[in-house]
């Protein structure tokens, strides 16, 4: 009996999703267009670092120092003078990054006894990239004192690095576990508490009651086709990562399916909660904003690493459900893991659902009756 | 003129009236401002180090405890095994392995060349990158040290000392590189989303039309919707600003006037989109979904989060028609340099052709509803 | 006898892509008239009203209003009407007094007689001591002949009023035809349209809308005995029974 009228109702909810174009249409093209970006645009790493030599007393060890630096495809070279008065505003203007600073009589003393000295000044405003210039610049420096003729018996130590899950550092692949969390909160949160807050203010909602349809029904009926709408979503995303971007995905497919179901249901439930706890839409719409979007993109982990945080802050994120699907869906994607390895982070988001699944309902059914 | 200051009396009214703007205005950015500006770091504290040492040398126990001198490396364990040290790894136990092979010793005295394999956990982010830096340096002064007792009989011979020094950000501290940014991205929500959806708000009622039937002029009808959300957006950039001085420390170190005629000009760019995402909604979900679209694009190719200088040239040329990167640009160089005017001629100019292309193209846009 | 037409439409046609709304519609309005613009339920009379006071371009024929061509003269067209839409569109977030004076400032009318106005339609509405209070909490009828009011505020030579008295009591909608009569009693032209039949008894002349089409014009005296009966609400089913089932 009540099982064709849950029908009719989802069926009328996938129809105003369809009808409005725009809203549809945006849904699609956020994932993909961040998967696009990430993919050909986005890079982590640091290239193109603009060099500025100051070079006082110019001679040929600074001169094939200086022709080492412009071979590498690391470093352009943005200017080369002998002091340093024009490389400060170049710095101010954001056209420098690293200057090289010879001392004089440079090469005199390669052929002596003491140290041949040189500065490197780094712009060190994002200190990572700081961090990383100075060392590939320190790298081209050592490569060169290697090839001096009898070298000081110095040791030398090399390192081989092997970039583990990730080898070329792709920043698609690292993002794409973000954006998948990023879309199910989008529409199962956000969607969920804009359309069940919309119906309360239009008044439909009365009218639902009255019907023969159970309040659990009509919370089902309303978050099943969103629920569908989020599956295509990430589906579409993640075939335009594996097609386009060849993003590995070395764990099971349908695992990941599984535990986005549960993580989807989760932020459903945080939807209908805030839908039940506000007046108005525009309300719902903050809301879910604050409660939902902001701490998942924040906090989670997606974007900014955990590890990084302030010490007070990290045990904080262990309450945002984004934070244990983002490492599921890392462990995954990029490291093939499967259940055994990551049943403490499942077990953690089946819980939240079940609990904020039972409050939601619990609380929109006073909402309701009221 | 004198419709104009009839509007804006109605648009103040409005505004401080709704409760749930206000919230959106003040207290929603603060209160992410707060939080972002905690956790929006890339900083590498400690990476957790695990050792396979095949060696047991001085030489290898040296380079060990090396490491882990300076604080950025901490022993997670060690094992003569690299599948367990990958195991610990795939656990999340690990984020560094440090693999030293057998004649690692031997190699040094004898050769005065051994090679260390590390292998990282890209898992996280650029922060393999970093590690591996701070590996890589701490492995190379470390030779130098040793080269002293291992190969005491040095020749002379052509050496390079190299110092370093890191400019405008002494502590390496990323709050003060990543705040500023912020600062633009909240404004730029504030700016362009409540203007969009505070104009569709006006269709979705009805009382566009309403105003429609009246002798009022478009420019009018603009100007009263984009005049107060540029107060109240450069309101918040002053928030925003002492919340930065005094509770996150970030250094002003040029002069904040160049930074609020920088956002005057940016907020024109900023409402201007607004107030064209407002011609093509006609839902305030609408609007909102394509404003945070469109100010999504524009967040991720602004260099907030990864540097446009590492994006392809098609793509460092999109940067440049891109309002929120000249800003963010000239908000870091004005804070963390202390640049002057002229040092940031270049985007200023780019913020003020880009406004004032939008609004042209929005006034327009709006003009042809009617038909 | 030539009386001035205060609304001249001839031909007026409003397409949507292949959905014709208003089809070639002609039908004049005198100066100082009540006339009623009737039709059912998506017959195409929003639609026309639209074309006439400015907010949608005709997509064929022509009309003038006040004098003035509905597609060159616009701005001349806003500035000599009064309009009253379907929805309620004035400021619910605005007092009683604010919503006034800011549509008197928008026409241009001076703080002095804004003032003056102010006070007596806050009088003749009964209005006075819930001048402060936001619109949106004064009952429906209150809101429409407030809107009314405003759309007469500054003294305009026609008024358009889109279905004014839709959901509000009978004894409101009295009040409301008191408005209106004594707003033609000043000279207005009182433009109105409505789906309440009973409403057409109370105009100098009346048209009825089917389907996009002129199907009447005329006096109510002379559609009724045109047609034989005794209502305009039985001219009207008369007339409907040939239209289109609507979807």
């Amino acid at each position: 009996m009540n099982r064709g009228a849950l029908r009719a109702f989802v069926v009328k909810e996938l129809r105003h999703i369809l009808r409005d174009r725009q809203t549809l249409t945006i849904l699609l093209l956020m994932p993909l267009v961040q998967v696009i970006l990430f993919g050909f645009a986005l890079r982590s790493d640091v290239r193109n670092v603009r060099v500025a030599f100051v070079d006082p007393a110019p001679d040929y060890a600074t001169v094939a120092l200086e022709a080492r630096f412009r071979e590498t495809t690391r470093f352009v070279v943005v200017s080369s003078g002998r002091t340093m008065s024009v490389v400060e505003p170049l710095f101010r203007r954001g056209d420098a990054d690293v200057a090289v600073v010879f001392e004089p009589g440079f090469a005199e003393h390669l052929r002596g006894a003491e140290p041949a000295r040189v500065l490197l000044v780094v712009d060190a405003s994002d200190p990572n990239t700081g961090t990383v210039m100075q060392n590939y610049a320190r790298a081209v420096i050592a490569s060169y004192e290697q090839e001096l003729p009898a070298p000081k018996g110095a040791l030398r130590i090399a390192t081989q690095t092997r970039m583990r899950f990730n080898p070329t550092l792709e920043s698609v692949n690292l993002f794409v576990p973000g954006l998948i969390a990023l879309v199910l909160t989008l529409v199962s949160a956000l969607m969920t508490a804009i359309s069940l807050s919309r119906e309360k203010e239009r008044g439909t909602m009365e009218v639902l009651l009255v019907s023969p349809l159970r309040p659990v029904q009509i919370i089902v009926g309303k978050v099943l086709p969103y629920l569908a709408l989020a599956f295509a979503n990430v589906v579409t995303a993640l075939l335009a990562a594996w097609l386009v971007f060849h993003v590995p995905f070395r764990g099971s497919v349908l695992l990941l399916l599984a535990e986005s179901i549960v993580y989807a249901l989760v932020s459903l439930a945080l939807g209908v909660l805030i839908a039940a706890r506000t007046t108005s839409q525009r309300a719902a719409m903050l809301g879910a904003m604050l409660g939902t979007m902001l701490p998942s993109t924040l906090l989670s982990g997606m974007i900014f690493p955990i590890a990084s945080m302030p010490g007070w802050l990290q045990p904080v994120t262990n309450v945002i459900p984004a934070r244990w699907f983002i490492i599921i869906a890392r462990g995954i994607m990029l490291k093939g893991v499967g259940l055994p390895n990551l049943w403490r982070e499942t077990l953690i988001l089946c819980a939240m659902a079940v609990v904020l699944m039972a409050a939601s309902v619990r609380s929109f059914k006073p909402r309701l009756a009221s | 003129m004198r419709t104009l200051r009839f509007l804006l009396r109605k648009e103040f009214l409005q505004i401080f009236r709704d409760r749930l703007m206000v919230l959106q205005m003040i207290i929603m950015p603060l209160f992410q401002l707060l939080l972002l500006a905690s956790a929006a770091t890339f900083e590498v504290k400690s990476a957790k180090m695990y050792v396979v040492d095949r060696d047991h040398s001085s030489a290898s126990r040296g380079l060990i405890s090396r490491l882990q001198a300076g604080g950025r490396f901490v022993l997670a364990g060690a094992s003569s095994s690299m599948s367990v040290a990958d195991e610990e790894m795939l656990g999340r136990r690990a984020a560094v392995i440090v693999s030293i092979p057998a004649d690692f010793e031997r190699d040094l005295v004898r050769t005065h060349m051994a090679q260390v394999q590390l292998v990282m956990n890209a898992e996280d982010g650029a922060t393999a990158g970093v590690t591996q830096s701070y590996a890589a340096q701490i492995i190379a002064s470390y030779a130098r040290e040793i080269g002293v007792s291992i190969a005491p009989a040095v020749r002379e011979g052509p050496s390079i000392e190299v110092r370093s020094r890191g400019l405008y950000n002494a502590e390496l501290n990323y709050r003060d590189y990543m705040v500023p940014g912020i600062l633009v991205q909240l404004v730029t929500v504030v700016g362009t989303l409540l203007t969009a959806m505070n104009i569709v708000r006006e269709k979705e009622l009805g009382t566009l039309d309403q105003l429609s039937v009246t002798p009022l002029g478009t420019g009018v009808f603009i100007a009263a919707k984009l005049i107060p959300l540029w107060l109240i957006a450069l309101l918040e950039l002053s928030l925003g600003l002492l919340v930065a001085r005094f509770v996150f420390h970030i250094p002003m170190r040029g002069n904040l006037l160049i930074v609020f005629g920088a956002a005057g000009l940016y907020l024109i760019a900023a409402l201007g989109i607004g107030l064209f995402v407002s011609t093509l909604a006609s839902t305030q979900q609408q609007a909102m979904f394509v404003t945070f679209f469109i100010v999504m694009i524009y967040l991720l190719m602004s260099g907030m989060f990864t540097p446009v200088r590492s994006m392809p040239v098609w793509a460092q040329w999109m940067a440049q028609l891109n309002p929120l990167k000249h800003f963010i640009e000239i908000m870091r160089a004005v804070l963390l340099k202390g640049a002057g005017v002229t040092d940031v001629l270049r985007p200023l100019a780019a913020i003020s052709a880009f406004g004032a292309v939008v609004l042209t193209l929005a006034v327009r846009q709006y003009g042809r509803r009617i038909a | 006898m030539t009386t001035e037409l205060a609304i001249d439409a001839h031909d007026l046609t409003r397409t949507f892509g292949s959905f014709t709304a208003v089809d070639h519609i002609t039908f004049d309005v005198r100066a100082g008239e009540v006339f009623g613009f009737l039709g059912a339920n998506g017959a195409g009379k929003t639609t026309a009203i639209k074309m006439l006071v400015g907010l949608l371009a005709p997509s064929g024929g022509q009309a003038m209003v006040a004098g003035f061509d509905v597609r060159t003269q616009r701005d001349q067209i806003k500035r000599a009407i009064g309009y009253m839409s379907q929805r309620f569109s004035l400021y619910g977030d605005l007092t009683v007094r604010e919503n006034i004076q800011l549509y008197g400032g928008i026409y241009g009318l001076a703080d002095a007689v804004i003032a003056e106005r102010t006070t007596q339609l806050l009088e003749t509405l009964g209005l006075a001591d819930r001048a402060k209070d936001l619109v949106r909490t004064l009952p429906l009828g209150w809101k429409q002949k407030l809107a009314l009011s405003v759309a007469l505020l500054h003294e305009p030579k026609i008024v358009f009023l889109d279905e004014p008295t839709g959901g509000v009591d009978p004894v409101t909608r009295r009040q409301f035809w008191e408005l209106i009569y004594a707003a033609a009693a000043r000279g207005t032209t009182v433009f109105v349209t409505t789906h309440y039949m009973d409403e057409a008894e109370y105009c100098d002349r009346i048209s009825i809308m089917v389907d996009g089409k002129m199907a009447a014009l005329g006096t109510p005296a002379e559609l009724k005995a045109q047609y034989g009966v005794s209502s305009v609400d039985e001219v009207f089913v008369r007339l409907a029974r040939g239209a289109k089932a609507v979807a």
